[in-house]
């Protein structure tokens, strides 16, 4: 039986708002306890910290974050650094975000400083999702509060370090989420995304260098300093190091947020937090592990694979932002994955010709086979339409969009399959209206 | 460019300067053919196309050349250099799918569509898409948008390239058309849909890779291939851009621009794309007498022998004033003609404007068009560039974009499209400025290479004079005049001025300019008076006298005329014309003259034989061998003298000194729609002129 996290690992120790999310809830906690210590011990130091605690990007696509930091210019030119945080957590299933937000939002704004620090940026600038107008409000009055304590603002924690939180709200459009589209909308600009070179380390918000980290990635950076780069990579797989916020979703007993170590099985994960499958284990029809974006995994793969990045990896998944969507028997998988392409199909800026054409594309087709209104080579047709937009466009949201509908001809092709030959034969599937 | 970095592409080595982008190095290292449809040279990059993506060995997937630059490619992990593949199956298979993308929601309308024959889609989906398709749904439709009188949209058509929206936010200055919606459902169109109000917004036509923005006036015209392409030279301002006139028998049926870097890039007025309906209506086709107060139909040998007698009389109260569209030939034809009768009142500045009479670079754009790129300071005075020289005003807002320009204004207020600093309104204001050590003042003194734009508002009479004088002072300091740059600029919007200026088309000994013509004339001092396609005044000054008129468009000149000679207009001849940086260029004959109408050279050949006084050349290339011995400017075709001659400048020899005028300087275009006879007589120019009183046209017409 594997280790499971104990309580005194948790970084988010009020992860279920049972305790107070105010400044002095947060200190009791251990937030804000020796930043000023932190900050003492330089730059390279917090850098070298997060790297060889091995935490990977917690937004979706796993960078290393120390990594990332080391791209910004070693000394301020001319062009201030700026931090920007994504808080526009919007991948359907992932509510992992919302929750550190709304009740631990002094370790976000405790790691912008430290994070910022690291990176000799003056400024971070938070960027709320449309719909998190009740997280901006408490992160709002956190931020507030840790201006009055000295903790941010002029010479903040006593480091001589003057920093700077803003909270930006967003209008609520899933592409925002993708770091330079929201860099984009940052700006005041339509939400599109930039194209890459030019990286966000050397011109990002207003030309500068910045990075662009999840909310979760910088939360837990405080942490790990306080207790160090090895307790952090003490959790899980080689290369797959740390804690991680599973958002479990779907037809699970007791939909939770939990805190686990990265590398747990995926059947412990569910079985211990999340109350198991509805109706047991064996109902089990497929999981999405990743949020919407990744390829699902049907029972066989989920009995045994680990929740970390390279394990899904080897699957053709994906851990994404670990939001884990529990599908039972009951499930009409076809019209599942046929909703999530409507969602890319409403979500795609418009701005590059795969995506803009192919997720309208594969969102008529998924409708049809949802009725079994289809031919069986268009299954294939289907396939190689979704290669088409993966890869050939200018962000991610193309492969966002062509993963979900590859994962479902993958493994439940035979579903598809028998649904045409029941509509063929006069037998179509009973299926509610589209809403 | 001394950065060169090693690249393969197709399997060849190539050094490659680090700041081209793939497709650069592509195509001119690698002789390869990149397809693209949203990337435009003269436009910031977008890759939103995807059409242009490239292999590079082993990157996870293709890239899009024209975003990704040659030092941003890493080398291989063993040393060798980064391999990019343009003929790969891997490029193939990504080159057809993003044209099966383009093409399942555009419509199957090629057969009506106005750009076929010259369609990037349909002719890249020859080249590099499948020859069927596998889209079974619904097309897409889209609701076509109201873009002005110029703009024809068939918006389901387009295909989003957005080379539209980047051209008129960048280039033309004004941010009007836009992209709104998302995903699929992305939408082309003019923010509440309001016409266009840029001057250059014609050249979205050109832009547009498929046939969603075609030309309105010219919709369902004609097919491109049964047009005769002949190209030749605008005469609607003094910029002379490059234009190809495309016409089908004895019709013009569109303008289009050509490519000159130094002069129109590849970017046309809308003025001059669509003025061509306007040589088809108020035309001269043959000879007309007045009689009784009334004009009547006479033939060539009535009117000529009439006009003869009337040229025979007193040359001091004889004279001639040429217009601002007429080709150098002509004017040099009159000129001779005028000197042999000894006639001295002769002019070409009909406007009343006394420039022009010292060394060549006292009225020239010394700095040149392209030198703009290379100006950090421009003073303008009296000169609105936006109405008078829209492809100058694109020029100088492309500089402006850079950074560090700094941009000053003595005149009216006016939108340029760029950021100035307003320094004063009147001429008098200069001596404010000339004194001021602060804001543009200091800038202008300060720059590295200053520009001073003189307008032809500011020129006007004696006054004008004044104003150049000034004008001298100010330059008189050491970073202006220079061996390789000459800051003194006079913004010419006559295409003949500067020819005529270049040949003496000016009062003779003795000789009366024209404003001194026009007085005469109102006192009956005067009379005869030629005018050689001379309307830009009020005529009714004229009516003591008798007045020949050789022209080809039925305007003020010819309601006053008493003799009227029908000549060409400039796509009915060639013709040299020099433009306001002195480049002559020669503008080619593309259709045959209306009726009864002669080349304007051969009238004045034909009416000196009829005073007798023989002019001493029987074709046109006899007379431009003379005009080219006699001044031999004419004979550096497509040559512009900048800032050869600069050293020799005296700045102190400008103008003449007098008092400086506290009137406000206005640019002489009110109307950019109606600066000439053939913008007065086309209807597509008459539409665009109403719409600037106001929006109220469109709604009437619903």
């Amino acid at each position: 039986m594997t280790q499971l996290l104990k309580d005194e690992d948790r970084i988010f120790k009020n992860l279920y708002g049972t305790q107070d999310w105010g400044l002095d809830g947060a200190r009791q906690r251990g937030a804000w306890e020796g930043t000023g210590a932190m900050l003492a011990q330089g730059r390279d130091w917090i850098i070298e910290q997060v790297k060889a605690s091995g935490l990977r990007g917690r937004g979706g696509a796993g960078f290393p974050t120390g990594l990332k930091w080391s791209f910004m210019p070693k000394e301020v030119g001319e062009r201030p650094h700026y931090l920007v945080v994504n808080a526009d957590e919007s991948e359907p299933g992932t509510c992992k975000d919302r929750e550190m937000m709304r009740h631990d939002p002094h370790l976000l704004i405790e790691g912008c400083l430290v994070a910022s620090f690291g990176m000799q940026a003056h400024a971070a600038y938070i960027y709320l999702r449309g719909e998190y107008t009740f997280e901006r409000k408490r992160l709002q009055a956190a931020v507030d509060q840790a201006y009055e304590a000295g903790l941010i603002g002029k010479n903040a924690c006593g480091s001589g370090w003057d920093f700077d939180v803003f909270v930006h709200h967003g209008a609520g459009a899933y592409i925002c989420g993708e770091e330079t589209a929201l860099l984009e909308s940052l700006e005041g600009k339509k939400g599109q995304p930039r194209l890459k070179p030019p990286f966000p380390a050397n011109a990002g918000l207003y030309g500068c260098p910045t990075t662009v980290n999840n909310v979760e990635s910088i939360a837990v950076v405080p942490t790990i300093l306080r207790k160090g780069a090895d307790w952090f990579a003490g959790f899980g797989r080689e290369n797959n190091k740390g804690t991680k916020v599973f958002s479990i979703s779907g037809h699970v007993n007791a939909p939770c947020n939990v805190e686990e170590a990265l590398s747990i099985p995926l059947k412990t994960l569910i079985d211990t937090h999340a109350g198991g499958v509805r109706g047991g284990w064996d109902n089990l029809k497929a999981i999405i592990p990743g949020g919407s974006s990744v390829p699902l995994l049907p029972k066989e793969i989920c009995d045994t694979v680990l929740m970390d990045f390279d394990a899904l990896r080897e699957h053709q998944s994906g851990l994404g932002t670990a939001a884990v969507i529990v599908m039972d028997q009951s499930t009409d998988i076809v019209k599942a994955i046929a909703r999530l392409s409507y969602f890319y199909k409403h979500e795609s800026c418009g701005q590059c010709t795969p995506c803009r054409e192919g997720t309208g594309w594969m969102w008529r087709v998924m409708e049809r086979m949802v009725r079994g209104e289809a031919e069986t080579h268009e299954i294939d047709m289907l396939l190689d339409v979704s290669k088409q937009v993966e890869g050939h466009t200018i962000c991610a949201l193309g492969d966002a969009a062509a993963w979900p509908v590859q994962g479902l001809i993958r493994h439940f092709r035979h579903e598809i399959e028998e649904r045409i030959n029941l509509y063929r034969t006069g037998r179509p599937v009973f299926v509610q209206a589209a809403e | 460019m001394s950065d060169l970095r090693t690249i393969k592409i197709d399997g060849v080595e190539h050094d490659v300067p680090a700041e081209y982008t793939l497709m650069q190095a592509c195509e001119e290292f690698g002789n390869a053919e990149i397809p693209r449809f949203c990337y435009h040279e003269r436009l910031s990059v977008a890759g939103n196309c995807r059409m242009c993506l490239v292999e590079w060995e082993g990157a996870p997937k293709p890239q899009a050349s024209c975003a990704l630059q040659v030092k941003d490619l890493r080398p291989n992990r063993d040393g060798s250099p980064a391999h990019i593949k343009t003929n790969s199956p891997l490029v193939k298979k990504a080159r057809e799918g993003v044209m099966e993308f383009l093409l399942i929601n555009h419509p199957l309308d090629c057969p009506i569509c106005d750009q076929g024959g010259e369609c990037d889609l349909q002719d890249q989906a020859m080249a590099y898409g499948r020859d069927f398709s596998r889209f079974e749904e619904n097309k897409r439709a889209v609701d076509d948008k109201h873009m002005g009188p110029l703009v024809n949209t068939i918006m389901t058509r387009c295909i989003q390239c957005t080379r539209c929206v980047r051209f008129i936010t960048e280039v033309a200055g004004v941010q009007e058309i836009g992209l709104v919606n998302r995903g699929e459902d992305a939408e082309i169109t003019t923010y509440l849909e309001q016409s266009l109000t840029s001057e250059l917004s014609g050249n979205v036509i050109d832009l547009c890779p498929v046939g969603a923005l075609t030309s309105k006036p010219y919709a369902f015209n004609a097919r491109p291939w049964e047009l005769d392409k002949v190209e030749s030279v605008d005469v609607m301002d003094a910029v002379g851009s490059n234009i190809r006139v495309d016409s089908r028998r004895d019709a013009v049926l569109r303008i289009l621009p050509v490519v000159n870097d130094d002069v129109n890039e590849e970017w046309i007025s809308d003025k001059t794309r669509f003025v061509w309906d306007g040589l088809t209506r108020q035309r001269l086709d043959r000879p007309f007498v007045r009689e009784n107060g009334k004009l009547r139909q006479a033939g060539w040998d009535e009117a000529l022998a009439l006009a003869a007698e009337k040229l025979k009389g007193d040359p001091g109260r004889i004279a001639a004033i040429a217009g601002d569209l007429c080709d150098a030939e002509s004017m040099f034809a009159l000129k001779e003609l005028m000197g042999s009768l000894g006639v001295q009142n002769i002019d070409c500045r009909q406007d009343g404007s006394l420039v022009g009479t010292g060394s060549r670079e006292s009225y020239l754009f010394n700095t040149t068009i392209a030198g703009i790129d290379r100006a950090d300071a421009i003073l303008l005075v009296g000169a609105n560039p936006r109405l008078e020289a829209p492809i100058i005003n694109a020029r100088i807002r492309k500089r402006w974009l850079e950074g560090g320009l700094d941009v000053g204004m003595i005149g009216e207020v006016a939108d340029l499209t760029y950021d100035y600093d307003h320094a004063g309104e009147t001429a008098a204001d200069l001596v404010n400025f000339s004194r001021a050590s602060t804001g543009f003042a200091a800038a202008l003194k300060d720059a590295e290479n200053p520009m001073i734009v003189v307008g032809q508002g500011a020129l006007v009479g004696e006054e004008g004079l004044a104003l150049l004088s000034a004008l001298g002072n100010l330059m008189s300091g050491p970073n202006f005049a220079r061996e390789d740059w000459n800051p003194f600029n006079v913004l010419h919007t006559a295409a003949a001025r500067v020819g005529g200026l270049d040949m003496g088309f000016v009062p003779g000994e003795g000789g009366k300019s024209a404003s001194g013509i026009l007085d005469a004339a109102e006192r009956g001092d005067m009379d005869t008076v030629y005018l050689l396609g001379a309307d830009e005044f009020d005529a009714s000054r004229l009516k003591n006298s008798f007045v020949i008129y050789q022209g080809h468009h039925g305007d003020a000149g010819a309601h006053v005329a008493d003799i009227i000679l029908p000549g060409c207009a400039y796509t009915e001849k060639d013709g040299l014309y020099v433009n306001t940086e002195g480049r002559v260029q020669m503008g080619m004959r593309a259709v045959p003259p209306k009726g009864m109408a002669k080349e304007d050279w051969a009238i004045i050949r034909a009416l000196s034989a009829a005073v007798d006084r023989v002019l001493p050349f029987d074709t046109q290339s006899e007379l431009r061998d003379q005009l080219v011995e006699k001044h031999p400017t004419f004979g550096a075709l497509g040559y512009a003298p900048g800032a050869v001659a600069s050293t020799a400048f005296d700045v102190s020899t400008l103008g003449k000194d007098g008092a400086l005028s506290s009137e406000t300087l206005r640019s002489p275009v009110a109307d950019f729609y109606m600066t000439n006879p053939i913008a007065r007589a086309s209807n597509v120019m008459a539409e665009c002129s109403a719409l600037l009183d106001g929006p109220t046209l469109a709604e009437a017409a619903e």
